[in-house]
């Protein structure tokens, strides 16, 4: 290597470099261990601000979110509920609209993973990762804001069941406890839903987790008893997720489905609608941090 | 070398990509020490591991071997730290679309910590110095690339970070953001950044830095001052372009005689040219010859071979190793990783070259 380096360089370029002048390295503050936990809180903050201010500046967004849903209450409950029968007087309406409170929330990851992989595209992911903010705030961030939205989808579903004529047969209480287990579900499956942003290669793979996202909400009892399917599927849709909280949330607002199996999940349903989504949550939320921080783009 | 005046210390870094039996090595042995407060250039063909050198060294990539220490910490085992020191600009903006330039950052200055008045205070500032004033307040997605990257940019120096990763950063730039972009970084180096930068642009590396690394397939073929790699390739050259073709011998004549070497001449351009050791006095001699005799000049000079020159002398081995033996990757998969004796073939050359 030669050593004729610095003088000679700076001399070529001349005066813009020169002596140095004023200025200084500026760095954060290094903190403790103590304040990692307020920085944790003050960087989800940030980051949820800025989902929020996604949300509000996209409203069309939202409308697209809820367009499934709403043209699945016209197929199921005007198309097909003339000629669905799930028994003991129960119209199909009553059965249904819960069913779709479910299913919105379960295809809800999708959107999550969705908010993930663009972020991941276009680089901000890495911005993030390379500051020396707290390294979970992204990824609670992201949940708190996708809980925060759920919450307005399920306003606008709530009025349209309203709408055509849905009622909560439970009391107050029981029906915001509803509306509670639904979030809890929608929780959950926000981990999911950034695990497979963070492994989807770019947005029109991740269009195509809507070939998981179907089956997933469809094999369930959102819109028919499993026990009027085959043996088999109906065995998957007793024990899916999705069926536990439906299940929970019908016995919640007083129309408790007649067509209900006596298997342990359907009896449980109350109690498999929290387990169930603190599973979920247990396993795939240290997945989702542990692949944020190790993703190898 | 002693961590506390490099910036950066590499040393045998290794990245891989693919499964066994298609290996891909984007960085196999690559070593870099960077003095603190000057400007580092990594120079490099397409796919030489430009960017996954940067990424591994800014703590976004785990590397498969070797070590690191950036700002005199260790990357594998102090990220936290190593985040706090630096600066990085990936090689495509990185910014919210949906936010504005404003809020873009705001938002990242209290990722910064930064308190919320000083990271206003800080946006409004960064917003004038790259003049993204009256698009401040406009969501990003509707500005131009270069007003992207000037945002991208800015993001990265909210605070003065001891070291500044850009990568490709003025790629897509018109001349003049691109002046703007050099001057930013260069008020930085004042203030004591040290800066890695990788480009493509050859000039770039020449304005900005003080070294320049060359990197192919890998690993630092060549480090040295840009002045010191323009002279490795072969000295000045002095050149005269006569008007008439029939003056052409002449001109053949006089800087055959200066330069003591068979010279160089074009008849389409009508230029005639041969290298030189004793620059000014090479000149004088040509120019007064020329005038005596009366021949007819348009243009004398001396020309310093250009980084171009070195960087296609440098790297240009490759693409011929590529043509000759068709699929490179899988060739330089299945051998054992890095064994000295393959490389030293064209790279141990073109070390020597640069070194001379
Ligand atoms: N995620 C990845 N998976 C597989 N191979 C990769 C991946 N990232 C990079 N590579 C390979 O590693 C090599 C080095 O890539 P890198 O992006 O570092 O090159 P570069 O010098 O930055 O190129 P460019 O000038 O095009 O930006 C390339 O051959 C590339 O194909
Ligand atoms: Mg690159």
């Amino acid at each position: 290597m030669s050593t004729t380096t610095e003088s000679e360089s700076a001399a070529r370029r001349g005066g813009s470099k020169g002596t140095a002048s004023g200025g200084a390295v500026v760095l954060p503050p290094l903190d403790g261990p103590e304040r990692r936990l307020y920085w944790a809180f003050a960087d989800c903050a940030t980051i949820v601000r800025r989902d929020l201010t996604h949300l509000v500046k996209q409203p069309a967004n939202i409308a697209w979110q809820l367009g499934s849903p709403i043209i699945f209450v016209l197929l199921f409950v005007f198309v097909f509920g003339s000629a669905m029968e799930v028994g003991g007087g129960l119209d199909y309406k009553t059965f249904a609209m819960p069913g779709m409170f479910a299913m919105t929330m379960a295809f809800g990851f999708m959107n999550t993973a969705l908010s993930v992989v663009i972020d991941k595209e276009r680089g901000v992911t890495d911005r993030f990762r390379s500051m020396p903010m707290a390294p979970s705030a992204v990824v609670t961030g992201r949940g708190i804001s996708d809980v925060i939205q759920a919450g307005l989808d399920l306003a606008v579903l709530a009025l349209i069941a309203l709408a055509i004529g849905w009622r909560s047969d439970g009391g107050l209480a029981a029906t915001l406890a509803a509306f509670g287990l639904l979030l809890l579900l929608r929780f959950a499956l926000i981990w999911i839903g950034v695990l497979l942003g963070l492994v989807v290669p770019n947005q029109e793979a991740a269009g195509n987790l809507f070939a998981l996202a179907f089956p997933f909400g469809m094999l369930s009892s959102v819109f028919t008893p499993p026990s009027m399917m085959p043996d088999w599927l109906g065995t998957i849709a007793v024990w899916n997720p999705v069926s536990s909280t439906a299940n929970a949330i019908r016995e919640l607002f007083g129309q408790a489905s007649p067509a209900l199996g006596d298997s342990w999940v359907e009896q449980n349903a109350m109690l498999m609608a929290i387990v169930w989504p603190l599973i979920i949550t247990a396993i795939f939320l240290p997945l989702a941090v542990r692949k944020y921080q190790s993703l190898s783009r | 070398m002693n961590p506390s005046e490099h910036a950066v210390l590499a040393e045998d870094l290794q990245k891989r990509y693919g499964r066994r039996n298609n290996v891909k090595h984007a960085l196999d042995g690559f070593d870099l020490a960077v003095p603190t407060g000057t400007v580092h250039g990594l120079l490099g063909p397409n796919g030489a591991g430009k960017t996954t050198a940067v990424r591994v060294l800014a703590t976004l990539l785990r590397p498969d071997g070797g070590r690191a220490t950036v700002g005199g910490y260790d990357i594998a085992t102090q990220p936290r730290l190593v985040r706090r020191q630096i600066g990085f600009t990936g090689q495509y903006a990185a910014v919210d679309e949906i936010l504005t330039g404003r809020q873009n950052l705001e938002m990242f200055g209290k990722l910064f910590h930064v308190d919320r008045r000083t990271a206003r205070a800080r946006a409004t500032e960064l917003l004038e110095q790259f003049e993204l004033v009256d698009a401040g307040d406009k969501q990003v997605r509707g500005y131009s690339g270069g007003m992207r990257r000037r945002l991208d940019l800015a993001s990265s120096m909210i605070l003065a970070p001891r070291v500044l990763f850009l990568d490709e950063p003025t790629t897509g730039l018109d001349p003049r953001s691109r002046s703007e972009v050099w001057s930013s970084v260069r008020s930085l180096v004042q203030s004591g950044t040290t800066v890695i930068l990788t480009t493509q642009y050859l000039d770039e590396a020449d304005q900005l830095a003080d070294r320049i690394a060359v990197i192919d397939s890998g690993r630092k073929i060549a480090d040295d001052t840009p002045d010191a790699l323009k002279r490795a390739i072969g000295g000045d050259q002095i050149e005269v372009v006569v008007s008439r073709a029939e003056d052409l011998p002449a001109a053949e004549r006089v800087i055959a005689r200066v330069s003591g070497a068979e010279p160089e001449s074009d008849i389409e351009t009508l230029r005639v040219s041969g290298p030189v050791s004793d620059r000014v006095a090479a000149l004088t001699e040509v120019a007064r010859t020329l005038q005596e005799d009366g021949t007819e000049v348009v243009d004398i000079g001396l020309r310093r071979p250009t980084l171009d020159e070195v960087f296609l002398r440098l790297t240009g081995n490759r693409a011929g190793r590529e043509a000759a033996d068709g699929e490179a990757s899988t060739i330089r998969g299945e051998r054992d990783r890095g064994g000295p004796s393959e490389q030293s073939g064209d790279s141990g050359e073109s070390k020597e070259a640069a070194a001379v």
